[in-house]
């Protein structure tokens, strides 16, 4: 059912439809109404879940952990500090391998304090081996969370997914968002049926230590999942558009890319307002695309390599910054190019929820046909 | 051992750990000099002496981490810690 509505709320009902058996969440700011509006249908029994109240984030992930060890499918959601705060564990749930998937509506990461959007808070965590989706619009990131349990409970991935929409910019906004049934996602999504679970009458324990001669495997054991879940990400998206009839089943998604000269490389929100700016720029004649990254992990590379090989040049757009260094997407672009010749020019951008305009789309593509980049776009030179 | 998923266990797996290969230092029993006190066995953190049926204690070497606590207390001194080469 067609619906307008915030794109928190939104997600908060597609969550409802997974049927998640305990949600774990830490009510206060940084928090979006994803939980709240979740608070409220498990009290008026719209949900049948066990909904823990904690102390902190770091809590709030820990209660994930164990209910998801214990074999129930578990939810949560935060931003920034919150995520931050979780930084430890979200480690051992991809470690002990639980299939939570938590949302992330992505916020700026302190200090300075910030309540506004940028990708930095995921993309900090690119390294704990959970899963990223990144949605353009309320829709995507509504429909994202039924793909998200699907690939991380699939047995041959095991592994936990972020789903992240842009801080305020999705979270806060009215959007129309078709909306599935129960009956139709039950179809799409059994429920969570883990082999190993905790249990006091056949007990087993998760996580457990590994010495030197085995830590080193766990870590290729882990890797390994999170780059095959390629294929499932892949079917998962695939049974989806069949079902549902909206295709997720590429990683990455071109936009206007076949005789493209520049082309763009963003994730998240700001997807659309590049898509609407490169339409401006195509009808004033300049041969300008888009590549969309949907998953940023496991990062798809050889996708990218495919996509982008026959550009000029590329213009990433990062709203992030691994400081000391360059935007996380742009560096892994620049690897996934190595040897192909295709110029790779980074702009920092939207930190801090500066806004992004198409006026600034087109002025990165005027500086990336100059040969300029690799710098923060936009750079207020009077406060400097 | 093979790797189970997440590093889950049952119990009773700690004993795939071989701790043995921990050790720098090894014990060397001289069963001439021992008395058969059963000190060193008694001493033992890890519990890995254990006495055979002719009544002489022998280490597990998978497991002894070559604390040498047992050298320390063997009071026949029967008992010699050795660099390992490994």
């Amino acid at each position: 059912m067609l619906g307008i509505t915030e794109g928190s709320l939104a997600v908060a009902e597609a969550v409802r439809l997974c049927r998640p058996q305990v949600v774990a969440a830490y009510p206060i700011t940084p928090q979006t109404h994803i939980v709240e509006a979740l608070a409220d249908m498990v009290a008026n029994g719209k949900l049948d879940a066990d909904y823990i109240t904690v102390e902190s984030e770091f809590s709030a992930l820990s209660a994930c952990l164990g209910a998801s060890a214990a074999g129930s499918r578990t939810y949560s959601a935060t931003t920034s500090q919150g995520l931050a705060l979780m930084f430890e564990v979200c480690f051992n749930v991809a470690g002990m391998r639980q299939p939570i998937v938590m949302t992330i509506a992505n916020r700026a990461l302190g200090a300075p304090l910030s309540i506004w959007n940028d990708q930095q808070d995921s993309i900090s965590l690119r390294d704990s081996g959970w899963l990223q989706f990144y949605a353009e619009d309320n829709q995507e990131a509504t429909d994202l969370h039924y793909i998200a349990y699907r690939v991380a409970e699939d047995p041959s991935v095991s592994l936990p997914a972020f789903v992240c929409f842009d801080g305020f910019i999705l979270s806060h906004t009215y959007e129309p968002v078709e909306q599935l049934n129960q009956a139709d996602v039950d179809k799409y999504l059994p429920p969570f049926a883990p082999t190993e679970r905790l249990d006091a009458a056949d007990p087993i324990s998760f996580g457990m230590y590994a010495t030197p001669e085995y830590y080193h495997e766990f870590r290729y054991a882990h890797d390994k999942a999170l780059k095959d879940s390629a294929a499932v990400i892949k079917k998962a998206g695939e049974e989806f558009k069949a079902l549902f009839g909206r295709d997720y089943s590429a990683m990455v998604e071109g936009y206007l890319l076949e005789d493209a000269e520049t082309v763009l490389v963003a994730m998240g929100s700001i997807c659309g307002t590049t898509k609407d700016a490169i339409d401006e720029m195509r009808a004033a004649g300049k041969k300008v695309g888009l590549l969309k990254v949907r998953v940023f992990r496991p990062f798809p590379a050889s996708e990218l390599a495919k996509a982008l090989g026959g550009a000029k040049r590329v213009a990433v757009l990062d709203k992030n910054i691994s400081l000391g260094s360059k935007g996380a997407l742009a560096l892994e672009i620049r690897d996934a190019l190595y040897g192909s010749q295709v110029p790779v020019y980074d702009y920092i951008l939207g930190l801090g929820g500066r806004d992004v305009r198409k006026r600034d789309i087109k002025e990165i593509v005027a500086r990336a046909e100059k040969g300029q980049g690799d710098e923060f776009y936009g750079l207020r030179q009077e406060v400097l | 051992m093979a790797l189970a998923v997440g590093c889950r266990a049952r119990p009773g797996k700690a004993r795939d750990n071989k701790t043995g290969s921990w050790r720098v230092f090894k014990p060397e029993f001289d069963h001439e000099k021992c008395t058969q006190c059963g000190t060193c066995k008694t001493i033992c953190p890890e519990g890995c002496i254990s006495e055979d049926t002719d009544g002489k204690f022998i280490p597990d070497y998978l497991y002894c981490k070559g604390c040498g606590l047992c050298a320390e207390e063997c009071p026949g001194d029967a008992i010699t810690m050795k660099q390992e080469e490994k």
